[in-house]
């Protein structure tokens, strides 16, 4: 027997929106208030595992072509990177580097390195937990 | 700019990170593998002569000065141990390359081996002890991939057992950082030195030195070493040899490190127990290394001998007990890698793990059955190999301060060992050749040269120990005399 679970789908098409843009206000704000990197990249996967229990792994794998492990691998590399940018400015180890710019539309916002490495940290938090459910989703 | 300092670890997760890109270019995968081991051979050797001339070197990560934020320091002692992980860790890879197979190549092997590295490296070089904790799990969990890795059943039972015995003691771990913290206010190690110096060990400190020393005791497999012989012979020969030289390695160096530079003030109490530890464990890897025919539980056992030996040093904890325990450790490390990879490879070659399964094993591989020879003498101490030195040096420590036990059980176990070891020479090396010619295992050249190179490195640290002499009396020296090592981090401005 077919399921028809048009309701969930729909919802689903919406709501998957709403974490996402949560996912990345979270990922931004956390400079100064509650969020950062690990929860932002937490929020964002559990988007991906939403679409990946309503619609089956295929569709989602088709729409989405990431490989998540090189996801992961990219965050990581990214993060550990931005330490060895400290070998090209003859600075110690992961010093950050800020600076206040004006931007178009938002006025003046303070930029760090930091974010970089948030980034990372991100990327490999939604690489790795989507590997995790992917690889335990499969049948052997 | 001290930026070299953080390369030890740096550089391997770099390229771990990297590898995972090319899975399947297993001759870049090699290559780059080999090649940061190589590059930090090359650093450690320019770091420790940079030590002599300059004393303790430091880096503050991010520029937050010490005791505000998280930094690396290299003294003598953490850059001898990192120079003999990547000598070890090069050869261990060398030794891959031909026995490891593709299916694990392509598994990401070289980027777990080099996450290892990375843990192990890291674990060396920190001054700041929850970093401490943070590098023994990158350690961890890339051993806990290396070990399981292959997925046979018998490697899955013992992951669960090695997974569940480190868990446990990670938690352990850092519930002992919490109650110190708590206690003293501060993770950098050497302000926690000072503050505990400032205050006295009182009775909590001296309680919370024992969770510390239980937790590093699981680690290193002093006493705490039941789990040690079942996971450390189910990995594959290049994995089990890397973990035989490096893993409980860093268990012990971080007993050392907590013991001189934090909880010195009460050696009575916490050093005798230490020494306690030590020859328990001295007499337990003996029983099981004499106990066992299978030549994988008898090298584990050999393990946990040394692990013994070198912490007798520390329990006595003069300036020539400190020197042999670093020399010792120094030879452990080169040796059990090479006692391993001779035991795989042996297992290679006649197809089974029982001692009275092969014999004559010297017939048809000559150079093969010496190298074990080799091995076996300097486990035992002869005078011209490594393990000698260490062994004089500890036991004229134990002499100086009287403890005459201690003394009879290391030596004793020096015997146990030659004991054990020629067990296996004489049954599997000597006597009337099981394998034919037609039929024997052909040696490859890959398994047979690092086992060369090993060999060389064990007889190279026995005839040029005059040439390591100033690096390891300023290395017990620093251990001695904590001051050192609080001024360099907390007054160098």
């Amino acid at each position: 027997m077919k399921i028809n679970n048009v309701i969930l789908r729909t919802v689903t098409r919406i709501v998957v929106y709403i974490i996402l843009t949560l996912a990345v206000y979270l990922f931004l704000a956390g400079h100064n208030n509650p969020g950062g990197g690990f929860i932002g990249g937490l929020v964002l996967s559990s988007a991906f595992v939403l679409l990946f229990i309503v619609f089956d792994i295929e569709t989602i794998e088709k729409a989405i072509p990431f490989d998540f492990k090189k996801v992961a691998a990219l965050g990581a590399f990214l993060a550990v990177g931005t330490g060895f940018g400290a070998f090209v400015f003859d600075v110690p180890f992961l010093t950050q580097a800020f600076g206040y710019f004006n931007l178009p539309f938002f006025g003046e916002v303070e930029l760090t390195t930091v974010t970089i490495f948030e980034l990372g940290v991100a990327l490999v938090v939604v690489g790795v937990v989507v590997t995790i459910i992917l690889s335990i989703s499969e049948d052997v | 700019m001290n930026n070299l300092l953080v390369l030890p670890m740096a550089l391997p997760v770099l390229a771990g990170i990297i590898l995972i890109f090319f899975r399947n270019q297993i001759k870049l995968q090699r290559g780059i593998s080999l090649g940061v081991s190589f590059a930090n051979i090359g650093i450690a050797i320019y770091l420790l002569n940079r030590i002599q001339e300059e004393g303790i070197l430091r880096l503050d990560f991010g520029g937050w000065e010490p005791p505000f934020g998280i930094l690396f320091v290299a003294d003598s002692f953490s850059v001898i141990l990192v120079l003999i992980t990547s000598i070890v860790a090069a050869i261990c890879l060398l030794y891959a390359f031909s026995s490891i197979g593709k299916s694990h190549e392509k598994m990401l092997f070289y980027s777990f081996v080099n996450f290892l590295i990375a843990g192990v490296n890291g674990s060396f070089l920190t001054g700041d002890l929850f970093n401490l904790y943070v590098n023994f799990e990158v350690m961890l969990l890339a051993s806990y991939v290396l070990i399981a890795l292959g997925g046979k059943k018998i490697q899955l039972r013992e992951s669960i057992k090695y997974v569940v015995i480190n868990v446990l003691s990670s938690w352990f771990f850092l519930i002992a950082i919490a109650y110190l913290y708590g206690s003293v206010g501060t993770l950098n190690m050497a302000h926690i030195s000072e503050r505990i110096a400032e205050s006295g060990q009182t009775p909590l400190l001296t309680g919370i030195s024992m969770v510390f020393l239980t937790v590093f005791a699981l680690k290193s497999g002093l006493l705490l070493y039941f789990w040690l012989p079942g996971s450390y012979s189910v990995p594959p020969t290049a994995v089990a040899a890397l973990f035989g030289a490096l893993l409980t390695k860093v268990g012990i160096y971080a007993i050392i490190r907590v013991f001189t530079l934090f909880f010195y003030h009460d050696p009575d109490f916490t050093h005798t127990i230490i020494g306690i530890l030590a020859g328990v464990s001295l007499i337990g890897g003996s029983i099981g290394a004499v106990a066992y025919k299978d030549i994988r539980q008898i090298v584990s056992y050999n393990v946990v001998i040394g692990v013994g030996f070198i912490l007798i040093g520390l329990s006595v904890g003069t300036q020539a007990a400190l020197e042999g325990s670093i020399y010792y450790l120094m030879h452990d490390m080169i040796v059990k890698a090479l006692l391993f990879l001779l035991a795989g490879t042996m297992i290679k070659v006649a197809g089974s793990a029982s001692m009275d399964e092969m014999s004559g094993l010297i017939r048809n591989y000559p150079l093969f059955g010496w190298l074990f020879f080799i091995v076996m003498i300097s486990l035992a101490g002869m005078p011209p190999l490594s393990g000698f030195i260490g062994k004089v040096l500890i036991g004229q420590g134990t002499v100086e301060t009287g403890s005459y036990v201690l003394l009879a059980l290391a030596f004793l176990s020096s015997i146990v060992v030659l004991y054990s070891l020629l067990r296996i020479f004489l049954n599997c090396f000597w006597g009337e050749t099981m394998i034919s010619f037609e039929d024997e295992v052909p040696m490859k050249m890959g398994w047979l040269i690092p086992c060369v190179l090993l060999s060389a490195a064990t007889i190279g640290l026995g005839l040029g120990t005059e040439v390591f002499a100033p690096y390891v009396s300023d290395a017990a020296n620093t251990l001695l005399n904590p001051q050192i090592y609080i001024d360099a981090i907390l007054y160098d401005k």
